[in-house]
């Protein structure tokens, strides 16, 4: 039996990724909160995440002719989940779409998954420490 | 997970423009009272334009500092107050006083540190999340 460390984290590195990539956009909303014609913007979890490990929902190339090239497949797995635009609830008459309150809130939420995607990795972690160490001493 | 970095650069660069913002309103209201004698004398009550600071070699970032744009002056007419003993009055006995709503520059202020508190409290919550990330592992 083959150990590998990547099988053995699971999804938890790349959660934490897109977690990292949406508190980033979260920050810049709160950041841009008074900026005229500033649009808040957020990830699809979801979809962000399932292209992170590789395995994207957009539907894949087909190649009818053995002479096309082939997809660059390593190269779309690098790009940038998609973001979006918040739909806003009450337009702003500058243009901007920030509520305060919602992106506190979706940024709380973001800050709570990552840290329990932390634990996870940290779990993860020691149980294979202890898988490794059991041999000896 | 350099990204994350960015965000300190990010509410920092939000930090800069909130309290720029507090100072307009502090001059504002500091000089709210000033008399003149003519009108172009008068101070003229300052407003901050905020903008969304875009990478253009790179547009899908999802960091997006703001900045200050520029600070200008707001076109109100000044307030005319018919006041001959006034020192700064001028022939006809007329002060003038800049145009400054001072429940507007409160609700200003407000704003201004309602904002700046929102983005210090991001900066300490991302601060935890990545002293939390560089103890994967660690010790328990």
């Amino acid at each position: 039996m083959s150990l590998s460390l990547d099988k053995a984290l699971g999804i938890s590195p790349q959660a934490l990724l897109v977690r990292a990539d949406r508190t980033e956009l979260l920050a810049s909303n709160l950041a841009n909160a008074e900026t005229p014609n500033y649009k808040a913007r957020d990830v699809d979890f979801r979809d962000a995440l399932s292209q992170a490990a590789g395995r994207g929902n957009s539907l894949p190339l087909k190649r009818t002719n053995d002479r096309h090239l082939p997809p660059d497949t390593a190269g779309a797995v690098d790009m940038p989940p998609e973001r979006l635009y918040r739909v806003p609830a009450q337009p702003a008459l500058d243009g901007n779409t920030v509520d305060p309150q919602l992106e506190h809130a979706a940024f709380a939420e973001n800050a709570m998954q990552f840290q329990s995607s932390v634990e996870f990795l940290n779990r993860k972690v020691s149980g294979l420490k202890s898988a490794l160490q059991s041999g000896g001493s | 997970m350099s990204n994350f970095f960015s965000i300190f650069n990010t509410s920092g660069s939000a930090l800069t423009a909130q309290s720029v913002r507090l100072n307009t309103v502090a001059s504002n209201l500091a000089n709210s009272s000033v008399g003149a004698p003519t009108p172009e004398e008068t101070y003229q009550p300052k407003e901050v334009l905020f903008q969304t600071v875009l990478d253009r070699n790179n547009p899908e970032r999802a960091d997006t500092p703001v900045r200050v744009a520029g600070i200008v002056d707001r076109p109100d007419e000044p307030i005319i107050t018919y006041e001959p003993h006034h020192p700064q009055a001028n022939e006809e006995g007329y002060v003038f006083r800049p145009a400054v709503n001072v429940v507007q520059e409160m609700a200003n202020m407000m704003s201004a540190s309602r904002s700046f508190e929102a983005n210090v409290e991001v900066m300490n919550t991302t601060r935890q999340l990545l002293q939390r990330t560089l103890q994967i592992g660690g010790q328990q």
